[in-house]
C-alpha cells in the first residue's frame, strides 16, 4: 500500500473553508444550502461536523470511567460445583489461566478485558483535551491514536462472550453450574458507552483548531 | 467539478481525486487517513462471498456449536439455547446484546447485501438503495463474530480441564463464516454503491 501522489493534488483547503460539507455516509462534497439540508445521494442529514461532539464524548467517556470501577470489582461469573460457589472477578480470571500455565490466554484476556478499556478511555480523554487546549503540534499522531481507539475497542467484548459460552455449557445442576454476575453487566456496558464515545467523537476538530491559528497569524 | 473532490473524514482536507488504479489506495496528505482505495470487480466478488456467507449462516444457526460432557452427562448448545439461557438468568442485557452482534448483525449484513448486490450484478438499482446501504454502514462497527471465535476458544481451553469438549458442526460453520464475512466486507466497494444511485 503506498501513497499515489500523481493522482493527489492536495488543496490549502478544508471543506469547510470552501463553504461545502461532506456527508458522514456517502462522503459526497454537498453545498450546504440550509442548516437543515440533508445530502442529495444518501439522505444523511448534514453537518460540517458531528453535533455537539466534545460535549457528548465527555459525557459518555465519563459515564464509562464510571462504570469501569464495579465492572473490576464486581464478579462476573459464579462458580458451583460439588456444592461450593466460587466467585470470579476479571481479574481473578486471568490469574487463574496464570496459575494453570496458560499464559498466552492469560494474556489476551488481560489486554482485552482491562488494558483496551482502560486505553480507549486514555485515549479519548487525551484527544479531548488536545481540542479543547488546542494542542495542534501533535495533530497526526492524534489521529492515528483516534484511528487506533475505532480498531481496538471492540476486542473487550471477548469477556462477554466467553462468559456466554461458560454459562450456556455448563449447566449441570449441582454437579457444575455457572452464572453471570453483576460484573459482567457493567463491562458490557463500558464496552457499549466506549464505542459510542469513539463514534460521537469528530477528529476533524483536532485539526481545526490548526486552521484557526493560521488565520490569526495572517 | 465538485463530484471529483473528496474531503477527507479526519481532517476535512480536501482533494482532488482522478483515476486511481485497482491496488493503489489514496491517502490523505495531512492526516493520512485513507481517502479511496478501488477494489477489483468488486459486485461481483462480494455478491459470491454473500451467498457463500448465507448458507453458513444457516448452518452456524441450526446445528448445536459444543457439546460438552461430565461423566455420562452430555449438554450440547446451540447458539440460539445459550443465549435462551442467558435471558433465563435475569441477564436480559448480556442476552441482547450477544443475540444482536453475534447473529442479529451478521443476519442483517448479509440481507443488506444480497438486496443490494443481485439487482446491482444485473445493472439494476432496488428500490431504497441508499436507505439500506447505510443500514449497512451505520450496523458495521457492531458485527463482532470474529471476537465470537476468539471467545469460544478462550471457553474451551477453560472447560477443558473440567469435562471433555466436542466440536460440533456449527463451529466450523461459523470460523469458516467469520472468513467469508470479512472477505464480503474487505471486497466491497463502497464508492461503486453509491455511484450506482448517481447513475439513476
Ligand atoms: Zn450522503
Ligand atoms: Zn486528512
Amino acid at each position: 500500500m503506498e501513497i499515489n501522489r500523481s493522482s493527489i493534488t492536495a488543496n490549502a483547503a478544508t471543506a469547510r473553508e470552501m463553504g461545502l460539507v461532506s456527508c458522514h455516509r456517502c462522503h459526497l462534497l454537498c453545498k450546504l444550502y440550509d442548516q437543515k439540508s440533508a445530502c442529495p445521494r444518501c439522505g444523511t442529514s448534514l453537518h460540517s461536523r458531528k453535533k455537539e461532539s466534545v460535549a457528548r464524548t465527555w459525557a459518555l467517556v465519563i459515564a464509562a470511567s464510571i462504570f469501569y470501577i464495579p465492572a473490576n470489582i464486581l464478579p462476573v461469573t459464579y462458580t458451583t460445583s460439588l456444592g461450593t460457589v466460587q466467585s470470579d472477578t476479571i481479574m481473578s480470571g486471568v490469574i487463574y489461566f496464570i496459575h494453570s500455565d496458560s499464559w498466552p490466554i492469560a494474556l489476551v484476556i488481560f489486554v482485552a478485558s482491562i488494558f483496551v478499556p482502560l486505553l480507549k478511555l486514555v485515549i479519548l480523554i487525551t484527544l479531548l483535551l488536545s481540542v479543547q487546549l488546542r494542542w495542534i503540534s501533535r495533530a497526526k499522531d492524534f489521529t492515528r491514536l483516534y484511528r487506533l481507539t475505532e480498531l481496538v475497542g471492540r476486542w473487550s467484548m471477548l469477556d462477554i462472550y466467553v462468559i456466554t459460552v461458560l454459562v450456556a455449557l455448563v449447566h449441570f445442576d449441582a454437579l457444575a453450574d455457572i452464572e453471570a454476575g453483576m460484573g459482567a453487566l457493567f463491562f458490557a456496558m463500558v464496552v457499549v458507552i466506549t464505542m459510542f464515545a469513539a463514534e460521537s467523537f469528530d477528529p476533524r476538530l483536532i485539526w481545526d483548531n490548526l486552521q484557526s491559528t493560521h488565520e490569526e497569524k495572517y | 467539478m465538485v463530484e471529483h473532490l473528496i474531503a477527507c473524514h479526519g481532517c476535512d482536507l480536501v482533494h482532488a481525486l482522478s483515476d486511481i488504479p485497482i491496488g493503489k489506495t489514496a491517502y490523505c496528505s495531512r492526516c493520512g487517513s485513507i481517502l479511496y482505495r478501488p477494489k477489483r470487480d468488486s459486485i461481483n466478488r462480494s455478491l459470491a462471498f454473500t451467498l457463500a456467507g448465507a448458507i453458513l449462516f444457516f448452518i452456524a444457526n441450526t446445528c448445536p456449536f459444543l457439546g460438552f460432557k461430565i461423566g455420562s452427562k452430555i449438554r450440547e448448545t446451540t447458539l440460539a439455547s445459550g443465549i435462551h439461557q442467558l435471558y433465563q438468568q435475569d441477564m436480559f442485557i448480556i442476552a441482547s446484546l450477544v443475540l444482536f452482534t453475534v447473529v442479529l448483525v451478521p443476519l442483517l449484513h448479509i440481507l443488506c447485501m444480497l438486496y443490494i448486490l443481485i439487482p446491482l450484478r444485473f445493472n439494476r438499482n432496488p428500490l431504497y438503495l441508499a436507505n439500506v446501504f447505510r443500514l449497512y454502514l451505520v450496523l458495521k462497527p457492531w458485527g463482532m463474530l470474529e471476537i465470537f471465535m476468539l471467545g469460544i476458544l478462550v471457553s474451551a481451553i477453560k472447560l477443558v480441564k473440567m469435562a471433555t469438549i466436542i466440536p460440533g458442526t456449527a463451529l466450523y460453520a461459523f470460523l469458516a463464516l467469520v472468513f467469508v464475512l470479512s472477505a464480503m466486507t474487505v471486497t466491497l466497494d463502497g464508492h461503486v454503491v453509491w455511484k450506482s444511485i448517481d447513475r439513476q
